[in-house]
């Protein structure tokens, strides 16, 4: 079987909440997120009927509850998808959303299918990370990972270990551009465009979570200075320098190129490429290095190749080590996260990849200059994710 | 008692058209305990009023309510303690005015139906300018008429300004009066209450979105004119249909009747007004009193039947069926319908067996043509039950029970046959109307699993079960009928084991006193027609020929022997028209038309003049002292007990509030007996 070329036409996301009783979405079904996400990138691509969709993929890094029961079916029944459309669930814990995307493209290059809907989602506030996990205890009585290694907030701690030149001042410098470029999105109205308004219920009535909640315009250096490091006394990791606890939806539409041209839909970027690879669970951030360096491999390309790259932001040190290792420049390269990234928007675990996806596509709408760009992430118990992109409407 | 109080919240949204207030109303319950107006509620909707006006630049409205539920309507606990006039009106002028605020609000309004709206939950949505609902909405009524009750916060005024007359009369009048049937949401849109509807999934916020395009000027409204039509011949035609339902006797549709009528020409607040009054009238009424304790009665008493044993049920796996006649193949029927067992029916012949089969598959069959279930469902179903003439196929049931004739010696011959094949811990139950359960029972092995279960026709409609307690009936029995009674979405109620139980003694007391003043003089029809003008669902005669002469005039029988001539006499009369071999006193198909053969061998003993107002003080006399008889010999619980029987299980209407409510109210227990009977 030849490989066909996959395009995204869409994507679209929920706002992004804080996790917990005072987050907008802590009386809404994870669910419920799911369906909005998928309706409304139906309502914003009318050309796509819902009978053409073929597969609905979710990934979800909680399977239980309100993210259990193959989301990826529930959903598109809730959402009122025919009951042709096929569905299921994927979990790469941050990198769900991402494995979603690779793995429905994957169908459609292989011929399983032409249209497909993919993404991820997140409660924080119902699901919190590894709450109803149950670890082998093999891996402490047989020290297969260090105590640490199940710990996001140790292994950022550990990744400074490793690379002593990254301060936690230039950690710090960096989630405050982070917030400042988000600030600045929000006030060019291009966060907006990608966010579907929902009116969800709380107990002092009925509101609309139409923005994300997490983003802090107001932050300072000073402010940033005076946070507690709760992962490591005189530690470098604060709740001010990684990416926080959320709920959030996001979702794109991905088809064949074929299928495109065939419905009129104005195809946006062509997966190019994509690998996974692991690292040691210990120093998890480090993953987005090998699977950006196998990806590029795979796809013959350089890092010079690459003109917007969207990393996600689980922890700013993770970031700072990516820009050391591929020679971007610090603090601020202007291919890197150019709207900012879960620092300010906050990381609702899977939901993050169709974000990153998003705001790549938001990126190469401006700049046709660029032909390629990349999404990536690391990944808890140390995996890395890196797809490449090409930009469709490229001169 | 009273419910919790509904709040009216509000919150503030920045839209990109400007401001919008949604205002939410929530009693802080789940949608098993749906919202409802008090006076606190109508406080709190002030309050949020208040805020509104105190907040500038909003561009909008949307009031809705918590998840699956808009409102249910006014909170009923406070009706008992209203006697006056100035009362009632005051509870009309109140819902008036706090609601009337919405109406004057200078923005578009949207009422966003979510969920179930009932009553005053329907009518405070008819003051927002629009109103968007949910396809997912189980249930849009007025109840008002059903309860005694007309819909006066604005329901008849507004929902007839809204939609015009016809449509008005069929919320309010003929859906309300129709065992209080209610209406979907895409009903209720094709019926104009809305201007658009939505599916469940994005329900809130693409009702936002119709707002905000109300708001931008995008989307212009557009009504059908309300077509007021020949008013008065709907009216009358209404009129009409009121009558052949409570046949006068209730108060509140008729009064409803004339608010829609008024409403055609009236102005908006001239409506409100003569709603005030109209509240002040009917809710002082005892008919809205009965209306509201028998719909307590059975909405919360119902579910929890008193003398219900400790005892664990025993789980039913397959269930057999005694006879194959209408009444053994209904409740074959029933029991695949509802718990999807395996049924196994016998009868003495193969001609009888196939036909109680056939009924059952047949009512499936029918089920899937109306599109309720699939063909292949309806196949799987039907295919559940199995005909037989052996009693050896009941080997496996866990639960048999026996609809054959009302003879003793033929049912003790059944259970013994059954005992024989059945399984040692199997249950017995005989669907009987009159006969000793206990005797039944007496020469039995195992006479502990005997139980009574006595359903009324016909099975599907009629909600109730006696369940017959015999002097050996174990726990484990009693428990599992009760149990069984449940899971076939029964009332069930505990009736001591005497002759003719509850309902069928009182209703051939009944029978017995209008048959005596017929031998006496009276027609059959005067008899009929005296006795409807008391709200009754069905004549006494029209009701005996839908049972059947030969079946009353056992029950009649089996009543005479045990209790006497003076309060159960067997008519001359009524044993001539059996030996005649006569089912019927009315023409079939003709109601009201006696069959020449009834004629021709009654022979009046007497030529006695009766009038109507005789003929129901006779027929009541009779009914409140066998009532007493009934409490005082402990047949079951108490008064509500007895209430709750006459409405399942006769379907007596609620606004007598089943019978002793009426005996009460109406002062017939307080001259007759000097007392009363509630909370007896």
């Amino acid at each position: 079987m030849n490989a066909r070329d996959v395009v995204v036409i869409d994507g679209v996301r929920t706002a992004f909440g804080r996790a917990g009783e005072k987050g907008y979405f802590w009386h809404t079904r994870a669910d419920d997120m799911v369906v909005k996400v998928i309706r409304e990138l139906l309502r914003r691509n009318p050309k796509v009927l819902p009978e053409m969709v073929e597969e609905n993929v979710w990934g979800a890094t909680s399977q239980e509850g309100d993210q259990g029961l193959t989301l990826g079916r529930t959903s598109a029944l809730l959402a009122g998808l025919p009951a042709s459309c096929a569905g299921f669930s994927v979990d790469r814990m941050c990198a769900g959303g991402l494995t979603a995307i690779t793995t429905a493209a994957s169908e459609i290059a292989l011929g399983a299918c032409d249209i497909a809907i993919a993404g991820g989602v997140e409660h924080m506030g119902h699901h919190p990370l590894g709450a109803n996990a149950s670890p082998n205890p093999r891996f402490l009585t047989e020290r297969l990972v260090s105590e640490d290694a199940l710990v996001m907030g140790k292994t950022a701690e550990n990744l400074h270990d490793e690379y002593p030149e990254i301060t936690k001042e230039m950690c710090d410098q960096y989630s405050l551009l982070s917030q400042m470029k988000t600030a600045r999105a929000y006030q060019q109205g291009k966060i907006q465009k990608m966010i579907v308004p929902m009116t969800v219920y709380s107990k002092e009535g009925w509101i609309v979570a139409d923005r994300d909640q997490q983003p802090r315009p107001e932050t300072t250096m000073e402010g940033l200075a005076g946070l507690k490091t709760p992962f490591r006394i005189q530690g470098m990791v604060t709740p001010g320098n990684s990416s926080g606890l959320n709920d959030g939806a996001a979702g794109i539409i991905l088809m064949s190129a074929d299928k495109a041209a065939e419905i009129g839909v104005v195809p946006r970027l062509r997966l190019k490429g994509y690998a996974y690879s692991g690292v040691k669970p210990e120093i998890m951030g480090y993953g987005p290095v090998p699977a950006t360096r196998k990806a590029l491999k795979n796809t013959g390309l350089t890092i010079d190749d690459i003109g917007a790259i969207e990393l996600n932001e689980a922890f700013a040190v993770q970031c700072v080590v990516f820009m050391k290792e591929f020679g971007l420049k610090f603090p601020d390269d202007e291919r890197l996260n150019p709207l900012g990234g879960a620092i300010s928007f906050g990381h609702p675990l899977a939901s993050s990849g169709a974000r990153l996806v998003m705001h790549l596509m938001n990126t190469f709408s401006e700049r046709p200059d660029l032909r390629f760009g990349m999404t990536s992430l690391c990944v808890g118990l140390g995996q890395g994710a890196t797809a490449i992109w090409e930009n469709i409407g490229s001169k | 008692m009273a419910e919790p109080i509904t709040i009216f919240y509000t919150q503030f949204y920045d839209s990109p058209v400007g401001k919008i207030a949604i205002l939410t109303m929530d009693n802080g319950q789940d949608y098993k305990k749906p919202n409802t107006f008090s006076d606190g509620s109508m406080v709190s909707l002030s309050e949020a009023l208040d805020r509104l006006a105190a907040e500038s630049g909003i561009k909008g409205l949307m009031l809705t309510g918590q998840p699956y539920i808009f409102a249910a309507g006014a909170d009923l606990t406070a009706v008992p303690f209203i006697s006056t006039f100035e009362q009632g009106y005051a509870v009309g002028k109140g819902g008036h005015t706090a609601m009337k605020r919405i109406m004057d609000l200078g923005y578009p309004t949207l009422a966003a139906i979510n969920g179930a709206a009932i009553g005053g939950g329907l009518e405070i949505s008819l003051y927002c300018k629009y109103r968007t609902i949910a396809r997912s909405v189980p249930a849009i009524a007025f109840p008002e008429c059903f309860l005694g009750l007309v819909p006066g916060w604005g329901g008849c005024t507004l929902t007839t300004k809204l939609i015009g007359p016809q449509k008005a009369l069929q919320l309010i009048i003929y859906n309300a009066l129709s065992q209080n049937k209610m209406i979907g949401g895409k009903e209720a849109f094709e019926l104009g209450l809305a201007d658009r509807l939505y599916e469940g999934a994005e329900f809130l916020d693409e009702s936002l979105s119709f707002l905000m395009s109300i708001i931008s000027g995008e989307t212009v409204v557009e009504r059908a004119p309300v077509e007021t039509g020949e008013i008065s011949g709907l009216i009358s035609k209404a009129k009409a249909f009121v009558d052949a339902r409570v046949h006068g006797a209730a108060p509140a549709p008729y009064r409803a009747l004339k608010l829609i009528e008024g409403a055609c020409s009236w102005d908006v607040e001239q409506g409100f007004e003569e709603e005030n009054k109209a509240l002040g009238d009917l809710i002082k009424t005892r008919q809205c009193k009965s209306s509201i304790y028998a719909f307590d009665l059975v909405n919360r008493h119902a579910k929890r039947p008193r003398g219900v044993p400790d005892t664990k049920p025993r789980p039913i796996g397959k269930v057999g069926v005694v006879g194959a006649g209408l009444m053994a193949s209904q409740l074959a029927h029933l029991f695949i319908h509802r718990l999807g067992l395996p049924v196994v029916m016998k009868d003495v012949k193969q001609e009888f067996v196939d036909k109680g089969v056939a009924y059952v598959r047949g009512q499936f069959a029918q089920r899937a043509q109306k599109g309720k279930i699939s063909e292949s469902r309806a196949k799987y179903l039907g295919g559940l039950v199995h005909g037989t003439l052996d009693s050896a196929d009941f080997a496996d049931c866990d639960f048999v029970i026996e609809a054959v004739f009302e003879e003793m010696a033929i049912k003790k011959k059944v259970f013994a046959e059954v005992e024989s094949a059945v399984k040692a811990d199997a249950i017995l139950a005989t669907n009987t109307s009159s006969l000793c359960v206990t005797e039944m029972a007496s020469e039995l092995k195992n006479p502990e699993r005997v139980v009574g279960f006595h359903f009324f026709n016909p099975v599907a409609i009629m909600p109730l079960v006696e369940v017959i307690k015999a002097e050996k009936t174990s726990d484990l029995s009693l428990a599992t009928a009760f149990d069984l009674a449940k899971k076939l979405k029964k009332t069930a109620l505990l009736v001591k084991d005497s002759p003719g139980f509850l309902v069928n003694r009182l209703l051939v007391r009944n029978l017995c006193d209008c048959i005596a003043m017929v031998d006496q003089g009276a027609d059959f029809q005067q008899v009929d027609e005296a006795l409807l003008e008391l709200g009754l669902p069905m004549a006494p005669f029209g009701l005996l020929d839908m049972v059947g002469l030969p079946v009353a005039f056992h029950v009649n029988e089996t009543l005479n022997h045990s209790f006497g001539s003076e309060r159960f006499p067997l008519s001359q009369n009524f044993r001539k028209l059996i030996e005649a071999g006569q089912t019927r006193i009315y023409t079939q198909g003709k109601t009201g038309i006696v069959d020449p053969a009834v004629e021709k061998l009654w022979v009046k003993e007497k030529n006695k003049t009766f009038y109507p107002e005789q003929i129901r003080e006779i027929a009541i006399n009779s009914l409140a002292r066998e009532t007493d008889l009934i409490l005082k010999e402990k047949i079951v619980e108490g008064a509500k007990e007895v209430d709750l029987a006459m409405i399942t299980g006769a379907g007596w209407p609620f606004f007598m509030g089943g019978l002793t409510m009426y005996l009460d109210l109406a002062g017939i227990t307080p001259k007759l007996l000097q007392k009363v009977f509630f909370g007896s």
